[in-house]
């Protein structure tokens, strides 16, 4: 389990095929890569993103220990950039590695679906119209919701 | 005890932290957040929707109306917008 929380870029391409390097034999990965969106009717020129980093880490890790524990997880890896970033830029990358690929899937999204309401980072865009920072998105806590009924369906 | 505020909170107080001693009588996140405001005209601002503040305690997220006793550092913020 790794959990990096970054200003400097990374590559997506070489970090995925670092995590695969020590597969264990294992029949499954699965790498989500979130990108800085760029509109070009909104025109983003910077999007910055705060961060609680200890807070990050220790929220980050537990998550992953929860999805180790509910999917067999044998491993993975997020890394989370903050500071100031330019559209087309990778911003955060899960990868997983599981027995089978649903585990990896279901492990993946569960990390990101958490990750996304509960790790304490918050977006800034700025661009041609002035700076703001991003609203919440409710959809995101309705991403998380439906982890707790798939809970009571097993 | 010490305060972190993070993102438009921050921004808005022009601090990241501080380090307060509330009276006894604070005994919450909810009571912390109302004393923070009675202090000043920045603060009472800034959180005058205090339902959307969400607060962490020594790195767990907690609701508004856990004990802020024994805690280290307590860390207010706006909904977080990441991944």
């Amino acid at each position: 389990m790794a959990v990096r929380i970054q200003t400097e870029p990374f590559d997506p391409g070489a970090e995925t095929n670092l995590f695969l390097e020590a597969s264990q034999g294992a029949g499954a990965a699965v790498t989500f890569t979130g990108l800085v969106r760029s509109d070009p009717r909104a025109a983003l020129t910077t999007l910055t993103l705060e961060t609680y980093k200890e807070m990050a880490i220790s929220q980050i890790t537990a998550l992953e220990a929860e999805a180790v524990a509910r999917f067999g997880l044998l491993r993975s890896t997020v890394i989370h950039r903050y500071g100031a970033l330019r559209p087309g830029e990778p911003i955060v990358q899960v990868m997983t590695l599981a027995p089978h690929r649903q585990a990896a899937f279901e492990a993946a999204q569960f990390l990101m679906d958490h990750l996304k309401t509960d790790a304490p980072f918050w977006k800034k865009e700025s661009g041609v119209h002035g700076d703001h920072w991003v609203e919440h998105n409710g959809g995101d806590d309705d991403a998380k919701k439906r982890w707790e009924r798939y809970d009571k369906r097993e | 005890m010490k305060i972190l505020y993070f993102a438009w909170l921050r921004e808005r107080l022009d601090r990241g932290e501080e380090e307060v001693s509330p009276p006894a009588d604070v005994r919450t996140i909810a009571d912390l957040i109302g004393w923070l405001r009675s202090r000043d005209e920045a603060a009472d601002l800034a959180m005058q929707k205090p339902e959307i503040i969400r607060a962490a305690i020594d790195k767990k997220i907690v609701p508004h109306t856990a004990p802020i006793a024994g805690a280290a550092v307590v860390a207010l913020f706006p909904p977080m917008t990441g991944g």
